[in-house]
C-alpha cells in the first residue's frame, strides 16, 4: 500500500517540476494534469475517494480545460513552425513513461487491493455531506455568493469593450 | 491501510507547495504563474486531506471542497484578466505591465 503512495508522489513531483520548467504552455499544462491525477491517486490512498473523484473531475477536468482553452486562444496563428517540433516523438517519451507508471500503479491497485472497508477507516462521502450541510452551511452559502461574484466578474472582464476612438485617431 | 508516516505525507505536500512557489517567483509568463498558484492551492488542500485522514474527521474534506470553489473562481477571473492584458499589451510577460500609467 505504501509503495503506491511513494510511486504516485514521485510521479507528482517529477511532473510538477516539468510543468513549472517547461517552455511550452500546452506541454506544461499536460504535465500539470498528470500531476493532478497522481495527487488524486494519493487522495484515494488517504481514504478520501470522493475528493479523489472531485480532483479528477473539477481540477483536471474543468479548470485545466479552461487553461488550455485560454492558452490556445492566445496562441492563434502565432507559431506555425514550432508545431513541427512538437510532433517529434522525443517530446512524448517522458510524459508517456510517467503516465504509464501511473497506469501500472492503477492496475495493481485495482487488482490487488480491496476497496476501502466502509466500517472503520474511511471517511465516507455521506459524512462529508452531512458535515458540509450542517456545520459548514454558512460556508457553503458564502461559497455560492463567491461563485456568483466570480461568474459576473468573469463575464464583465471577458466581454470585449467597444472602441470609441476612430481608428485613424488612435495613438500607436 | 496506508502506513506512511504523517510527516512524510506533509513533506510531500510541502515539496509540491515549494515547487509552486519557485514557479511563481521564477517564471514571468502569466499563464505559468497562474499554474504555479494552482499547484500551491492544491498542496494546501492536500495538507487538509492528510490532516482530516489523520484525525478521522470529515472537516478536512469539507475544507478541500471550499478550496476547490475558491480556486475555480480565482482561475476564471484571472484568465479573463489575462485575456484583457493580452488584448492591451500583446504579451503575457508580467514585467511588461508594471506601469501604472499608459506610456503613450
Amino acid at each position: 500500500m505504501d509503495v503506491f503512495f511513494y510511486i504516485a508522489a514521485v510521479v507528482a513531483i517529477i511532473s510538477t517540476v516539468k510543468a513549472i520548467s517547461g517552455r511550452n504552455a500546452i506541454h506544461s499544462l499536460l504535465y500539470l494534469i498528470l500531476s493532478l491525477l497522481a495527487i488524486s491517486v494519493i487522495f484515494y490512498l488517504l481514504s478520501a475517494p470522493f475528493i479523489a473523484a472531485l480532483e479528477v473531475i473539477i481540477y483536471a477536468g474543468a479548470i485545466m480545460v479552461l487553461f488550455i482553452f485560454v492558452t490556445m486562444m492566445l496562441n492563434i496563428g502565432l507559431e506555425r513552425e514550432t508545431e513541427k517540433k512538437w510532433l517529434k516523438p522525443r517530446m512524448w517519451i517522458v510524459p508517456s513513461i510517467l503516465a504509464a507508471v501511473l497506469l501500472v500503479n492503477l492496475i495493481f491497485a485495482v487488482k490487488n487491493i480491496h476497496p476501502i472497508p466502509p466500517d472503520e477507516e474511511a471517511i465516507l462521502p455521506k459524512q462529508v455531506g452531512i458535515s458540509l450541510f450542517s456545520t459548514y452551511l454558512l460556508g457553503v452559502e458564502i461559497a455560492a455568493i463567491l461563485l456568483m461574484a466570480g461568474v459576473i466578474g468573469a463575464y464583465h472582464l471577458g466581454s470585449q469593450k467597444k472602441k470609441v476612438k476612430h481608428r485613424f485617431l488612435e495613438i500607436k | 491501510m496506508l502506513t506512511v508516516p504523517v510527516g512524510t505525507q506533509i513533506l510531500f505536500a510541502g515539496i509540491l507547495f515549494f515547487l509552486g512557489l519557485i514557479g511563481l517567483l521564477v517564471r514571468r509568463n502569466m499563464i505559468f504563474m497562474l499554474m504555479s498558484i494552482e499547484i500551491m492551492f492544491n498542496a494546501a488542500g492536500l495538507v487538509f486531506i492528510i490532516a482530516g485522514t489523520h484525525w478521522k474527521q470529515p472537516d478536512g474534506q469539507v475544507m478541500f471542497i471550499f478550496i476547490l470553489a475558491v480556486t475555480a473562481v480565482e482561475v476564471s477571473i484571472a484568465l479573463a484578466m489575462i485575456l484583457q492584458v493580452y488584448h492591451h499589451f500583446k504579451t503575457l510577460d508580467s514585467d511588461a505591465i508594471n506601469n501604472l500609467k499608459d506610456q503613450n
